[in-house]
């Protein structure tokens, strides 16, 4: 694993409310931490190569596009085949994120996250209908959660 | 409205951006545009909010030790409670679902033992318990989120 180091991390810090929209966004940086613009670009390259950074690009807001629906649905499935059903379910399109996460008994059965996002109700319930068919008699129990407010919404904070 | 510029940007621009001087108008150079107009594009999409930010995604657990936390709060007393929550710095999603847990959010540490003090304080602050459900394993490989931007 890849050491992060303080400027690493300030570049990060740097860049999470968004890259400048002006010619040289990675200028303006260097030149807020008193870098140089190659120096920023060579490191943001080094943490992309290792998976520090996932990628680089715009983050849409899904809900101002239209998906209006938005469900986190929670799964409960055998932890023998959560590896091989999380990737099948990670897989799917209209799927943005998905994880492996513990379950806490008795509240809480469910081990399978998976955030799903439709334009209609009936999108979004097609979408659980093919997670349902897709897990088969591995899904022993499932729950779909959706978010009727957004109270909090930011990138990344790191405290230094 | 969207223009078919716009749309491009939105759809072609997730991942990949350009890691060069002028990124914008490596851009503009692959649409046949100028890297004005990709400026102007984007400060619109950014302006009206059709783009949170253009910038790097880091996966969970890449900086620090996050957990998604549930919590079982009574409907009245949500927005006080919410309010209570996302004034912590280390809290950077919020969300009210409906549900019996019906506030989940995403707390991020700089290590395991700032996150167990602040899921503390953060119950000692509320009232309410913290259930903790921290990450065990990622399945998604991020390639950004195909729009259908066709009635946009």
């Amino acid at each position: 694993m890849l050491a992060l180091d303080e400027i690493d991390l300030a570049i990060m810090r740097a860049t999470q409310a968004g890259l400048s929209l002006s010619p040289q966004p990675y200028q303006v940086i260097a030149e807020q931490l008193g870098l140089t613009a190659d120096i920023v670009m060579a490191r943001m390259a080094v943490m992309q190569d290792s998976g520090i950074i996932r990628r680089i690009g715009a983050v849409p807001n899904h809900y101002k596009l239209g998906y209006r629906f938005n469900g986190m649905t929670v799964w409960n499935v055998p932890d023998d085949r959560i590896d091989e059903l999380g990737v099948k379910v990670g897989q799917l399109t209209f799927v943005s994120h998905c994880y492996h996460r513990p379950r806490h008994l008795p509240d809480w059965p469910y081990n399978l996250f998976a955030m799903v996002h439709g334009k209609t109700q009936a999108d979004v319930d097609t979408q659980i209908q093919q997670i349902t068919e897709l897990l088969g008699t591995d899904n022993q129990a499932c729950d779909v959660l959706y978010s009727t407010k957004i109270l909090k919404k930011t990138g990344f904070r790191s405290r230094s | 409205m969207l223009t078919a510029l716009h749309k491009r940007l939105l759809n072609d621009f997730q991942r990949d951006f350009p890691l060069s001087s002028r990124p914008y108008q490596e851009i503009a150079d692959m649409l046949g545009v100028s890297e004005a107009d990709v400026l102007t594009a984007l400060t619109e999409l950014n302006d009206n909010h059709y783009i949170s930010r253009i910038g790097p995604i880091i996966p969970p657990n890449q900086l620090g030790v996050s957990t998604l936390v549930a919590m079982s709060v009574p409907e009245q007393q949500i927005q006080t409670v919410a309010d209570k929550i996302s004034a912590y710095a280390e809290v950077n999603h919020n969300y009210q679902r409906e549900h019996q847990f019906n506030l989940w959010f995403v707390a991020i540490a700089t290590n395991a033992e700032h996150l167990q003090c602040l899921l503390n304080a953060i119950e000692q602050d509320t009232g309410y318990s913290a259930l903790s459900l921290p990450l065990i394993d990622d399945f998604f490989i991020d390639l950004g989120f195909k729009l259908d931007l066709q009635h946009a």
